[in-house]
């Protein structure tokens, strides 16, 4: 568990010495600009349009990290041979896996967390005034964090057996895919069939549902995210990364590195 | 009494090759050789020899074909065997976001040494390797060299009973390779096992108690470096000085090279008793006779060649 921990500060410093979080200056410029602006284009709805903004930023800038650092997590240490060193310690190479996931989820938790805190500023300097109800604000950017954690597991499971690219156009794939899973599931069409449709819905079991996790439109719109959808969506992520990366340490533990 | 430090059995690796990868290339090839606790081994040969992919196999860094190898008694599998042991890799290269101090700091961590003591390691190691004052500096900003002594700092940073060097000298210039030579000696003067790869015969030459042989991933001699290319003299050297005042050679020196009045002579070791006669009679003063061994060098040259010609005569066979 300590090498995991060290591992994890590790990869979460050299997120930080890479300007990683720069992207928060970024984050906090678009906000500015859209809070300036927002007032001027939109009456009586500028809370749900910042809201709507806001929350689809923070969400694209965290698939970025989450797909690039990801993929780089595990390969850049391969090609770079700096994981040498480190597998000649008393390191399993379970524990480096699992503590390069940590770190990069850490360095998504904090940037989230720190984009949704000027999120709500802005939505309290665009309102002059917080209701209750916009709370939901911050169950939606944990939703996406957890969206980021499942892009990461599946990012890290490429990089241990393909190449950086190939790692970056599959995980991307399946997150479009993971988009219109409800879509594959209640699809009927007489161009398709029955046998056509059972494989999607089938697939569709199998693919990561990033549907569960967007709650923009109702956090957007004042409406609240019930508890339980909070807890289905926290043991829908945490049990997906599990076989996610058992299935990465399952390759990467048999893999002759370069 | 202890078993070895290193105990290799049969080691094999092929590499699967072509783009189904249904071909193999075998890079080492049943290697069994021991290490004993305390002496400074080296592993010689050429690149592509199959030196690194034995050290990568010991620290799990590839998997083993066929074979089997243990540390220190343990097998290569066992993670808490890392615990004793220090490895530098050939050409290393470190998370250049960090400065020297955070990096072993960093890898000290991994061997639970306490703050105060990783501090003090820490110190001590950088001074150990002459990079005191450049420390607190990223390593991206390093040289070659200056990353192979962080490399060389980390192996020996958590006190190993066995280090194992990949190339340690690659990359130095001459100073740096002299203090890697005194850093070798000082670890064996600690009791420590040294197992180190290199083509630079001289410094096997120079550090080694026993050295290994292997070329095109075939182990071709184990031994001391002195018994390892074979105690059979090559003949004998004779120094002499000869002075004439007609400069008229005697008929014993006609095939001598000369340089002034010296005079250096190769015999074969049956006539130099006879040619001793022959040179004393004509008048000459011996100054030095040393009996002719191939070095290492020529030992290695000539596994080389020969090993070379095989492969050359199977391509020509296989045709």
């Amino acid at each position: 568990m300590k090498c995991i921990g060290i591992v994890a500060w590790n990869t979460f410093r050299e997120a930080v010495r890479d300007r990683v979080l720069y992207n928060l200056v970024l984050f906090a410029f678009l906000m500015m600009a859209a809070a300036i602006f927002v007032g001027q284009i939109s009456i009586g709805i500028e809370g749900t349009v910042i809201v709507s903004l806001g929350l689809t930023a923070i969400s694209v800038i965290g698939l970025l990290i989450a797909v690039f650092l990801g993929v780089g997590l595990v390969s850049k240490e391969m090609d770079k041979r700096t994981l040498y060193a480190i597998l000649a310690k008393p390191v399993s190479r379970w524990q480096f896996l699992l503590g390069k996931f940590g770190g990069l989820a850490l360095t998504l938790a904090v940037n989230t967390l720190a984009m949704g805190a000027a999120l709500i500023l802005v939505l309290l300097y665009v309102k002059h005034s917080l209701q209750a109800s916009d709370a939901g604000v911050l169950v939606a950017v944990y939703f996406i964090w957890l969206k980021l954690a499942l892009v990461v597991a599946l990012a890290l499971l490429f990089s241990c057996f393909t190449s950086p690219l190939l790692a970056i156009l599959f995980t991307a794939g399946l997150y479009v895919a993971g988009l219109f899973v409800e879509d594959m599931r209640t699809v009927h069409s007489a161009q398709m069939s029955e046998v056509f449709q059972s494989f999607l819905r089938g697939v569709s079991y199998l693919l990561p549902n990033f549907q569960n996790f967007d709650v923009m439109g109702e956090v957007a719109h004042g409406r609240g995210v019930p508890f339980a959808l909070a807890l289905q969506n926290t043991a829908y992520a945490a049990l997906y990364c599990a076989m996610v990366i058992f299935a990465a340490i399952v390759i990467f533990s048999r893999r002759n590195l370069k | 009494m202890p078993g070895p430090a290193i105990e290799i059995e049969n080691l094999t690796k092929d590499y699967p090759t072509g783009f189904l990868e249904t071909k193999k290339v075998r890079s080492l090839d049943g290697l069994t050789m021991q290490v004993q606790p305390g002496e400074v081994f080296g592993f010689l040969g050429p690149n592509g020899a199959g030196k690194s992919t034995t050290i990568k196999l010991l620290m799990r860094i590839i998997f083993p074909t066929a074979g089997t190898a243990r540390i220190l008694g343990k097998p290569i599998s066992d993670i808490g065997m890392h615990r004793d042991i220090g490895y530098l890799p050939e050409q290393p290269y470190f998370y250049d976001y960090l400065t020297a101090a955070e990096l072993l700091d960093y890898f000290a961590r991994f061997h639970e040494l306490p703050a105060a003591l990783r501090r003090e390691r820490v110190a001590q190691m950088l001074k150990r390797v002459g990079l005191e004052t450049a420390g607190k500096i990223q390593l991206r900003k390093y040289s070659k060299g200056m990353l192979q002594r962080v490399g060389l700092a980390q192996a020996i940073l958590h006190d190993p009973k066995l280090v194992v060097l990949d190339e340690p000298m690659s990359g130095l210039d001459p100073i740096g390779r002299r203090e890697v030579r005194d850093i070798i000696l000082e670890l064996k003067q600690q009791g420590k096992t040294v197992l180190f790869s290199t083509h630079i015969l001289p410094d096997a030459e120079t550090l080694c108690d026993r050295v290994a042989v292997i070329v095109g991933g075939k182990l071709h001699g184990v031994g001391k470096p002195g018994e390892i290319v074979g105690v059979r003299s090559q003949g004998v050297e004779i120094l002499c000085d000869y002075a004439s005042e007609d400069n008229v050679r005697p008929a014993v020196l006609a095939g001598a090279a000369q340089s002034g009045s010296h005079y250096r002579l190769q015999v074969s070791d049956e006539v130099l008793y006879v040619t001793l006669e022959q040179l004393w009679k004509a008048g000459a003063r011996i100054v030095t006779v040393t009996q002719i061994k191939p070095t290492l060098e020529e030992y290695f040259m000539h596994l080389v060649a020969a090993n070379r010609a095989q492969a050359a005569a199977v391509e020509v066979s296989g045709k």
